[in-house]
């Protein structure tokens, strides 16, 4: 029994619970964003009820390469993660922190927040939830909140779908972070399409998500949902097969950085920064300053930076980073090495989004254990062990 | 304080970027409080001489007669900003550069003795010294009216060097290259459009020329694994911006 004494029992929905679940969320006064097709990708937009999410289609990944497909079952939820993650919504690509007007000698600040909305994010996958509680570490957890960040999170309920048809640049299993959800939701669901039946096995996380099952038409779960449900996550396990090594990985990385491999990396690289803009645990961020026409406002806004951009290293005099190859070291090394001394975790969750959305197909998986490959035959041919 | 005089000039060019100016429909009031138009002739026919405060410049250098008026052009203003392509780069008409300009005056003038041209299309960089530059053809309005507060306020305007490519996802557009194998110059190019043309669902042209970084040459080749001839690898690079070092040589790589 949870603290509000309701039961966290799991319990089947099928579409029209499903339904129900939405219109619930936006009774109470939330406001859904979902997965939606459009421009030809699964993308997140506002949804108003089930028949706005991607019904029957799917989706293949290469690296550099995204192409929607149709499949044959009619899953609400069968395809992968898509180019937008939540990080659009909840540390936003552009924001204003504040305005501020002249009057007389006066200066009047005005701070633009309001209490942001309620928002329900539906459909959040199991690598997203690792990546949210990794923005939560980054961004709330240590002495310097960020407050616009703070004050969505605190209005967001989570509904997390479980993987079943991973694209096949996905690698949550690398990571431990997917394919099924394990903490960080408020319900979690498993899309169940056996013997002709469409149900969804619905659990709670917390007691907000329990109160909002029980209010909806649902079943008990029985031991078949459970079996089913487990067999979905497994068949989505066995169906992943790219890999991000970890055995010595930070070590090497740190200890590596004027591998070759790095201009070899550097030579392939466009410098765009798509990859760090799609990577929902990617954070940084610039200040831009903008001042009005007549002298008398200003205003002062955050948006989405990247270690990919030459102005990104700025400091007077120049950029620190002018090589590429430099770039893609900071990027690949404070991802995958010095994340875990900064804050306990690696910055990768295994989604996949820098390798579907680089437009000349840099795999990061494969840039790492090709990396661990080589040094490791250049210690061999050293001698060191 | 007095406001600062501002004058603008061209040479050659389409006005397409004088354009933008008079298109700050909104904001065009608030510009003529601020600044004196001293110099405006595509404005007003009341043209003020110089000095100017700053100066607005649009168009390349063709002709003998230019470039020495260019000088003159410096030396009477403060602040020289070049706005477009053509001030910035040369424009689409540096494509002379890698053609017979004797030939081209020949098919298309009836009396060729009466031009008078030189034989390239240069930026005004390449003339005089030049304090800001406003890429694209034509430039971004929001980009001009963002350079002409921060030099009121005296602050440093936000004029991004990095690729059309980071604009693009903060507009949240879906790539056209990732998912629609549609060949972009987005990784390549200079951001200031907002990624205009992805959000058309159409690559992205290079307008705004090259980015801070440039990596011409694997761009070029993935869009030879998406289908792309060496021709139009080729045509992509040598349209507005054809005269700039990055897209010149990427261009006679598929000539
Ligand atoms: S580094 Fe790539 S795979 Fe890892 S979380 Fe970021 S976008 Fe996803
Ligand atoms: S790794 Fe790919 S997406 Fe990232 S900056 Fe390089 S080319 Fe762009
Ligand atoms: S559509 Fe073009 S500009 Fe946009 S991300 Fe893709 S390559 Fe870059």
């Amino acid at each position: 029994m949870s603290a509000s004494g309701l039961p966290k029992t799991a319990a089947v929905l099928g579409p029209d619970g499903l339904q129900a679940l939405i219109a619930a969320l936006a009774a109470r006064g939330m406001e859904v964003i979902g997965p939606v097709e459009r421009d030809g990708a699964i993308v997140l937009d506002r949804i108003a009820g089930i028949a706005d999410l991607p019904a029957g289609r799917t989706d293949r990944q290469e690296a550099g390469s995204y192409r929607l497909a149709d499949r044959d079952d009619g899953a609400l939820f069968g395809y992968a993660v898509g180019p937008q993650s939540w990080k659009r919504f909840l540390h936003r690509p552009v924001e204003t922190l504040f305005r501020v007007r002249r009057i007389g000698q006066e200066l009047a600040f005005e701070p633009p927040r309001e209490t942001p909305p309620r928002t329900a994010f539906l459909g959040v996958r199991a690598c997203e939830l690792a990546a949210i509680a990794i923005q939560d570490r980054v961004l709330l957890g240590g002495a310097y909140v960020n407050t616009e960040y703070a004050a969505r999170r605190a209005q967001t309920f989570l509904v997390a779908v479980n993987c079943g048809d991973p694209a096949a640049t996905c690698f949550c299993t690398s990571h431990d972070t997917g394919p099924r959800a394990h903490s960080g939701y408020d319900v979690a669901l498993t899309e169940l399409l056996v013997d002709g039946r469409h149900e969804f096995l619905a659990e709670p996380g917390s007691d907000s998500g329990a109160a909002l099952l029980a209010y909806l038409p649902t079943r008990p779960a029985t031991a078949a949902d459970w079996a089913a449900a487990a067999a979905v996550a497994a068949r989505a396990a066995a169906n992943m097969h790219r890999r991000m090594p970890s055995e010595g990985l930070k070590e090497t990385l740190q200890a590596h950085p004027e591998h070759p491999r790095w201009e070899d990396v550097g030579q392939r690289c466009l410098a765009c920064a798509n990859c760090t803009m799609v990577c929902p645990t990617c954070f940084c961020t610039t200040i831009e300053d903008h001042s009005e026409l007549d002298g008398l406002g200003a205003e002062r806004v955050r948006r989405w930076d990247s270690c990919f951009a030459g102005d990104f290293s700025y400091v007077h005099g120049g950029a620190v980073r002018t090589q590429t190859r430099s770039r893609y070291r900071q990027w690949m090394t404070h991802k995958l090495a010095h994340w875990w001394d900064q804050y306990g975790t690696s910055g990768c969750v295994g989604c996949g989004r820098c390798i579907a959305w680089c437009p000349v197909g840099i795999d990061i998986a494969a840039e790492a254990a090709a990396f661990v490959e080589s040094s490791k035959r250049e210690e061999d041919a050293h001698g060191i062990a | 304080m007095a406001r600062p005089r501002l004058a603008v000039i061209k040479f050659a060019s389409c006005d397409g970027c004088q354009l933008s100016l008079l298109d700050c429909e909104d904001e065009l009031l608030a510009v003529a409080g601020a600044v004196e138009i001293a110099n405006f002739p595509e404005a007003s026919r009341a043209v003020h001489p110089g000095p100017y405060d700053v100066t607005l410049v649009e168009g390349s250098i063709t002709t003998e007669h230019d470039a020495a008026r260019i000088r003159a052009v410096r030396d009477e203003t403060a602040v020289l900003i070049t706005i477009g392509a053509c001030a910035t780069s040369g424009g689409i008409q540096a494509l002379r550069n890698f053609a017979d300009v004797g030939e081209m005056v020949r098919a298309v003038y009836a009396r060729p003795d009466f031009i008078s041209t030189l034989a390239t299309s240069t930026p005004i960089s390449a003339h005089v010294k030049v304090d800001y530059e406003l890429r694209g053809c034509p430039i971004d309005k929001g980009q001009l009216l963002e350079l002409v507060s921060a030099l009121l306020a005296g602050r440093r305007p936000v004029l991004p060097s990095h690729s059309v490519c980071v604009e693009c996802k903060l507009a949240s557009r879906v790539c056209v290259m990732v998912a629609h194998g549609t060949p972009c110059l987005g990784p390549v190019t200079h951001a200031g459009c907002g990624a205009l043309c992805p959000g058309y669902h159409r690559g992205c042209y290079g307008c705004f020329g090259p980015a801070e970084t440039t990596n011409t040459a694997t761009l070029a080749a993935q869009w030879q694994a998406l289908g792309a001839s060496r021709r139009d690898i080729h045509r992509a690079f040598r349209t507005f911006n054809a005269a700039s070092e990055p897209f010149c040589r990427e261009a006679d790589a598929h000539g």
